[in-house]
């Protein structure tokens, strides 16, 4: 990725991180955690990666995404408002009676959410049947997926794996967010999912770790699993801080759903703007 | 609507996963979009036919039915149209949760093929005898639930189905079933079948007791009870008109269903009918039990899910009758 792009993509994610502190700190509460995780990811994917159309979300011939970490709704609403998919005003309205936009990505709802996820794993089935769909359509679509590095405690995920490996489904790419973090505490602690390449690799899959914040890392590892041609599907593992760029969420001890007062908030803001000043300066 | 019924109820020759193939194989040649897949049980199921017919629509997930779901779901979200089969217990309890929310709640298609539901699991035993996936999936908003009694019904309704949108559980008896109509007549999903008329009570049944319940009805006439005698192949949604009318013209139901008394059949027109007109119901099915292993003849009497059961019903309902 040219240093050009690099810093443009940057800008994006951190807009992405803005627009969803505002949209949940407008709520009061939320996922922000694993929102903020993936923003870098998110960031790279809706700067051209992913073929999308903003204007026909249901277009049929574009790259699935489906994000089975389901709760980090909010960070794809904030991508998809920046990308034109919905108007930004509509952000303000997550989670109110009514919205678009619930807290669970909602296929049904969400001008350009791909898939309804929320009850954790089954988003792995559900992306290996788009690509398997694909391939039988004779078409040579991306399928990718996000997945959650607590999520991956659930059965159903290796099931997927074992099947998608099975079935060489090499136009699969699912991301781990690697946040260290689930909901009850730190995932060593409950039920230890480390060595999630090795364990990926072991089904079968190519599989890579990068620096989930480095959106030139992020892209060049798309780019290399899209250039392999021996029939794997591809994980690769983000290493991320669950909450990075506002320091109240990765500073706190319990950060999967976050109650946001205001002066939180203003100083999110604050912190998020400061970095993005920083970045159009350089 | 036309109705054909065969003139002598006999085993069939062909049985019901065989006309399942061989309408799924004739459908697949003209529509590109039907896919199979099946969890370790395309032996059992019967789907050979097709997956040699059709290799890239046909996939053996292996023992992963959590899986098959999502993947069938995510088959259905690029435009396919998935079958998919396991044994009725492990194609709904088992995978409850990705029925509900990867299929019906977003809004992806999957036709489900239950086999060997209630008592003609027979030999595989209580392990694998549901008593209960009627009830479970009953409880899933938008879900259509059928439970065809013989392969010219099957072949009907599976056309049917391949066309809608949505959850779709089929409920099957995987070997021979009771002829019950011929060629020529047609079904409706949604539209339960008056296969006797009658004027003193209504059997409504399902399955394989439909058959006892026409069987039932020739026992009552001898005694000089009228007994109308209803299929109601879709469970869900429930035909509450014929319901309704059968309630007002017979005034009194007796239901007759290979599963639990607690959320299937009999629960469906119970629901209906306390919400209108009641009139006095009574219920055959099992009751609160877990199944067992035997002949479908043995667990059909170990069960009460008999002519005999059925009569004796009525003459109980009668008697209540004002």
């Amino acid at each position: 990725m040219e240093l050009a792009q690099q810093k443009q993509v940057k800008i994006f994610a951190t807009r992405i991180r803005i627009e969803t502190l505002k949209a949940l700190g407008h709520l009061g509460f939320g996922h922000l955690g694993g929102s903020l995780s993936i923003a870098d990811l998110l960031a790279v994917l809706y700067s051209g990666e992913m073929k999308v159309d903003p204007a026909n979300p249901d277009w049929p011939d574009r790259d699935y995404l489906v994000c089975s970490k389901g709760h980090a709704g909010p960070g794809i609403y904030a991508t998809l408002a920046l990308r034109g998919f919905f108007p930004m005003e509509e952000l303000l309205t997550i989670n109110q009676g009514g919205t678009h936009l619930p807290s669970h990505c909602d296929h049904r709802l969400t001008p350009g959410i791909d898939m309804t996820t929320g009850s954790l794993g089954q988003g792995s089935s559900l992306a290996v049947g788009v690509a398997l769909g694909k391939r039988i359509q004779h078409k040579d679509n991306t399928t990718y997926l996000i997945l959650g590095d607590g999520e991956i405690q659930e059965g159903q995920v290796w099931e997927a794996a074992s099947f998608a490996a099975q079935q060489k489904l090499d136009g699969l790419i699912a991301f781990v967010d690697w946040n260290k973090k689930q909901l009850d505490g730190y995932i060593a602690d409950i039920n230890d999912f480390s060595n999630i390449a090795e364990r990926f690799a072991a089904f079968g899959w190519d599989a890579v770790t990068v620096d989930g914040h480095d959106v030139a890392a992020i892209s060049d590892a798309i780019h290399h699993a899209k250039t392999m041609d021996d029939g794997r599907p591809h994980c690769i593992v983000l290493d991320t801080v669950k909450g990075k760029g506002c320091s109240f969420v990765s500073e706190a001890e319990n950060n999967h759903h976050v109650n946001i007062i205001p002066e939180q908030l203003a100083a999110g803001l604050a912190e998020l703007e400061a970095e993005l000043a920083e970045l159009e300066a350089e | 609507m036309a109705l054909v019924l065969a003139t002598t109820r006999e085993k069939e020759k062909t049985e019901m996963r065989a006309a399942l193939c061989e309408t799924l194989v004739d459908l697949a040649a003209s529509r590109e979009d039907i896919v199979y897949l099946d969890a370790d049980l395309f032996g059992s199921s019967g789907m050979r036919p097709f997956a040699r017919a059709y290799p890239d629509r046909a996939y053996d997930i292996g023992i992963a039915e959590a899986n098959m779901i999502g993947v069938a779901a995510g088959l259905s979200a690029v435009g396919m149209t998935p079958f998919v089969h396991s044994f009725g217990p492990f194609a709904t309890r088992r995978c409850f949760d990705q029925l509900f929310l990867s299929v019906a709640y977003g809004r992806n298609t999957v036709n489900v093929i239950g086999s060997d539901p209630g008592v003609t699991a027979q030999y595989n035993g209580g392990t694998h005898m549901p008593f209960e996936d009627v009830g479970i999936l009953r409880t899933v908003p938008t879900a259509v639930i059928v439970e065809p009694s013989d392969t010219t019904m099957l072949r009907s309704v599976v056309r049917e189905l391949s066309e809608k949108r949505g959850l779709h559980y089929i409920r099957l008896k995987r070997k021979t079933a009771v002829k019950i109509y011929e060629e020529g007549t047609t079904f409706t999903v949604g539209k339960g079948i008056t296969v006797r008329e009658g004027s003193d009570v209504t059997l409504i049944a399902a399955g394989i007791l439909v058959d006892e319940a026409l069987t039932a009805a020739e026992q009552l006439a001898l005694e000089g009870i009228s007994a109308r005698v209803i299929d109601m192949f879709t469970i869900k949604p429930i035909d509450a008109g014929l319901i309704r009318q059968a309630a007002a013209e017979t005034g009194a139901i007796v239901t007759c269903e290979n599963h639990s008394v607690i959320g299937g059949l009999g629960s469906a027109v119970a629901e209906v009918l306390v919400q209108g007109d009641p009139v006095p119901m009574e219920m055959v099915g099992v009751r609160d039990e877990f199944g067992e292993v035997g002949t479908e003849g043995y667990l059909k009497e170990r069960f009460g899910l008999t002519a005999a059961v059925i009569a004796e019903k009525a003459r109980a309902v009668l008697a209540r009758k004002k």
